[in-house]
C-alpha cells in the first residue's frame, strides 16, 4: 500500500496483532489509566519498580503491562512503549516527548492521529508523577 | 416533480461548479464523501460572496449612504429568501446565527432558562447529536428540569410507543432531529410535534441533515422551532438559522443583547427592536447571508426532490455494496427505506480511526469517531464509527471507490 502516509507499516501491525506485555501486573508499584475521548481509545499501564533505588531519580522500571482497547496506532504504540521502557528510569520516562514516541513508532504520524500515538506514554508519565505525589487525576486524557 | 425530472439531474454538470472536487493528492482525484460534516460549496456561490465583498461591503441596518442600503436590503432579502425556502411565515421568522448549535443554545438560553422548573421534562431522542443533547442536558441540571430520551429500536428508528409513554403533560420540549447524522434514519418529526402539541409542549427540530437535501416545510411540520447550517447545504460556514413561531419569538428574551437589536436605550432601560433583529445583535455575518440566499437559488434550482432521490439512491448503493462485502456492520434503517444520504459502518477487526486513515490514503475523504453521538455510539456497543456521507456531486463510481478500499485494510489487518 503506502499511498499515502504509510502509517502501518509492518511493525505497528505487528505490535497490534501480537501485543508485548498485555495484561495486568500481580503487584505494580504504579497503575494508571487515560483515555482519548475523541477515538474512544482506552490503555491501562501497570509499571512494576526496582526496590534499590537510592533517591527517586534512580528508581529503574523493571517490568511494565498493559491493557486497552483502540485504534492501531494507540495499541502499538503502548505494545512499543512496554517494551522500551524496562530498564529506564523514570526520570528517563517523565523527559519522554511526542518525537520520542514518534520516532519509536517509525513512521509518520498525521497530525489527527497523534494523540492516538502519544496516550501511552501520557498515561505512562501521569501514573509516575501521580506516584511521586506531583499529580492528582483519575484518568489521563490526551483531549487539552 | 415527475419521476422524468427525476432522472435528467446532470452530475457531470453540477461537479463543475465545484474546482475542490478536481483537486488530487498523490496523484490521485479526492473523492468526497464528507458530506454530513460540511458540504462543499459551488461557484455561484463563491461568486455571490465575493461579489459583495468587491461591490457593496458596508455595515448594514445603519448606514444613511448607498452602499450600506445594497448591503441592508441584500441582507434582509436573505431572510426572505430562507424563510421562502422552509415556508416560514416572513423575515420575522427566521433568525440568522452562527449555526445550528448557536440556534440551539439561543433557544436553550432565550426560552429553556426562563421557562424550565423543576418537575419539568425536556423530551430528546438516543440519537440527538451533542448540540441539542449537551445543551438541554446542561439546562436541565440549572433549571432543575428532566431530560428523558425516547428509545431507538433495533432498526434504527424511534420507538413510537416509548414516545408516547414518554410525552406527558409535564413535558415542556420536546426537542427532535430530522435526520440523524450517524444512522441516517429520518424521524416522523411531524408526528412527534402533534404528540408535543397534544401536551402542551413545544418541539424544537434539528434539521441540520434534512434541509440541505430534501423539501422541508416549517408549516406542514408545524414545529415551533427548526435549526440548520448554511455550510451543510453548499452554502458558507459562520451561518445558521433558527426559525421560530412569531408569536412565541415576540415573547422570548433576547439571548444576545448590543447594539442594532434596540428600539430605545436610556441609560437606565433598553427596549428591544423588531424580530428577527431582536436576536441579531452585532454586526451580522452579511457576506454568508448573501452566499445562503446563493445556495438557497442554486439548491431550488436542481430542485430538492430531485437532490433527495439522488441521496436516496447513492445511500441504497452503499449500503448494498458495503453489506453484501459480509465483514462490515452497518448502523440505521435498512437499504431502500427512506434515509438520509449517508452510511455510518465498521469493517470487522479494523478500528474506525485506523479504517480511515487507509481510506485516506486512497483519498477517499471519510468521517470516524462517534459524529458528535456519543451516547448513541455507547448503545450501539463501539466506541466509533466510519461515516460515508454524499451530496448532490457524489456519483456511483465514488462509492465503488470507496468499498474497492476496503480491501487494502484488510489486508493489512488480516
Ligand atoms: C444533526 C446535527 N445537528 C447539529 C449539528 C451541528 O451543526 P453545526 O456544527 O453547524 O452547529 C450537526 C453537524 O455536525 C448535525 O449533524
Amino acid at each position: 500500500m503506502g499511498l499515502g502516509s504509510d502509517m502501518y507499516r509492518q511493525q505497528i501491525l505487528d505490535h497490534y496483532k501480537n501485543p508485548r506485555n498485555y495484561g495486568e501486573l500481580e503487584d505494580p508499584t504504579f497503575t494508571h489509566v487515560g483515555e482519548n475521548p475523541m477515538c474512544g481509545d482506552e490503555i491501562r499501564i501497570d509499571v512494576k519498580l526496582e526496590e534499590d533505588g537510592e533517591s527517586d531519580d534512580e528508581e529503574t522500571i523493571k517490568q511494565v503491562a498493559f491493557s486497552g482497547d483502540g485504534c492501531a496506532i494507540s495499541q502499538a504504540s503502548a505494545s512499543m512503549l512496554s517494551k522500551e521502557l524496562q530498564g529506564k528510569t523514570v526520570e528517563e520516562l517523565l523527559e519522554m516527548d511526542r518525537d520520542d514516541v514518534i520516532d519509536m513508532l517509525g513512521v509518520d504520524i498525521s497530525p489527527m492521529r497523534v494523540k492516538c500515538a502519544v496516550l501511552a506514554e501520557k498515561v505512562a508519565q501521569d501514573g509516575a508523577e501521580i506516584h511521586r505525589g506531583e499529580l492528582d487525576v483519575d484518568k489521563t486524557t490526551t483531549e487539552d | 416533480m415527475s419521476s422524468q425530472d427525476l432522472e435528467s439531474l446532470d452530475v457531470e454538470g453540477i461537479r463543475q461548479q465545484f474546482p475542490i472536487l478536481q483537486r488530487e493528492f498523490d496523484g490521485q482525484q479526492v473523492v468526497y464523501l464528507d458530506n454530513a460534516a460540511t458540504t462543499q460549496t459551488p461557484d455561484p456561490v463563491v461568486d455571490a460572496m465575493s461579489d459583495y465583498y468587491r461591490q457593496y461591503n458596508a455595515n448594514v441596518h445603519r448606514g444613511i449612504h448607498h452602499l450600506s442600503q445594497e448591503a441592508s436590503i441584500a441582507y434582509e432579502e436573505a431572510h426572505d429568501r430562507v424563510a421562502e425556502f422552509i415556508n416560514a411565515d416572513g423575515r420575522e421568522e427566521v433568525i440568522f446565527t452562527k449555526n445550528t448549535t448557536e440556534s440551539e443554545n439561543l433557544l436553550a438560553y432565550s426560552w429553556g432558562l426562563n421557562e424550565l422548573e423543576p418537575g419539568d421534562e425536556i423530551v430528546l431522542t438516543e440519537m440527538e447529536h451533542h448540540a441539542s443533547l449537551v445543551t438541554w442536558q446542561q439546562i436541565g441540571k440549572r433549571t432543575g428540569a428532566d431530560v428523558k430520551y425516547i428509545r431507538i429500536d433495533d432498526s434504527g428508528r424511534l420507538d413510537m410507543d416509548h414516545a408516547r409513554d414518554l410525552i406527558t403533560d409535564d413535558t415542556e420540549i420536546v426537542s427532535a432531529v430530522h435526520v440523524s447524522n450517524t444512522l441516517g434514519t429520518v424521524n416522523p418529526v411531524g408526528e412527534l410535534t402533534d404528540l408535543a402539541h397534544e401536551h402542551g409542549a413545544l418541539s424544537f427540530i434539528d434539521g441540520a441533515q434534512a434541509v440541505p437535501n430534501r423539501p422541508v416545510d416549517v408549516e406542514e411540520i408545524g414545529a415551533d422551532f427548526y435549526a440548520f447550517s448554511g455550510h451543510k447545504m453548499a452554502g458558507p460556514t459562520g451561518i445558521g438559522v433558527l426559525y421560530g413561531k412569531q408569536e412565541l419569538l415576540e415573547d422570548m428574551e433576547p439571548y444576545l443583547y448590543g447594539g442594532g437589536m434596540i428600539r430605545k436605550v436610556t441609560f437606565e432601560e433598553s427596549t428591544w427592536g423588531e424580530l428577527p433583529w431582536k436576536f441579531e445583535p452585532g454586526t451580522p455575518p452579511i457576506a454568508e447571508a448573501v452566499g445562503l440566499h446563493a445556495a438557497v437559488d442554486w439548491l431550488e434550482d436542481i430542485g430538492m426532490d430531485r437532490i433527495r432521490a439522488h441521496e436516496q439512491e447513492l445511500a441504497a448503493y452503499a449500503y448494498d455494496r458495503l453489506d453484501a462485502e459480509g465483514d462490515v456492520e452497518i448502523y440505521g434503517p435498512e437499504a431502500g427505506s427512506d434515509r438520509g444520504g449517508l452510511v455510518s459502518f465498521n469493517l470487522e477487526g479494523v478500528h474506525a480511526h485506523d479504517l480511515t486513515s487507509i481510506l485516506n490514503d486512497h483519498t477517499v475523504a471519510v468521517r470516524a469517531g462517534d459524529h458528535c453521538t456519543q451516547p448513541l455510539h455507547d448503545k450501539l456497543g463501539v466506541p466509533a464509527s466510519t461515516r460515508a456521507s454524499f451530496y448532490v456531486y457524489n456519483t456511483r463510481e465514488e462509492v465503488d471507490k470507496l468499498v474497492a478500499a476496503l480491501d487494502d485494510a484488510r489486508q493489512l489487518f488480516a
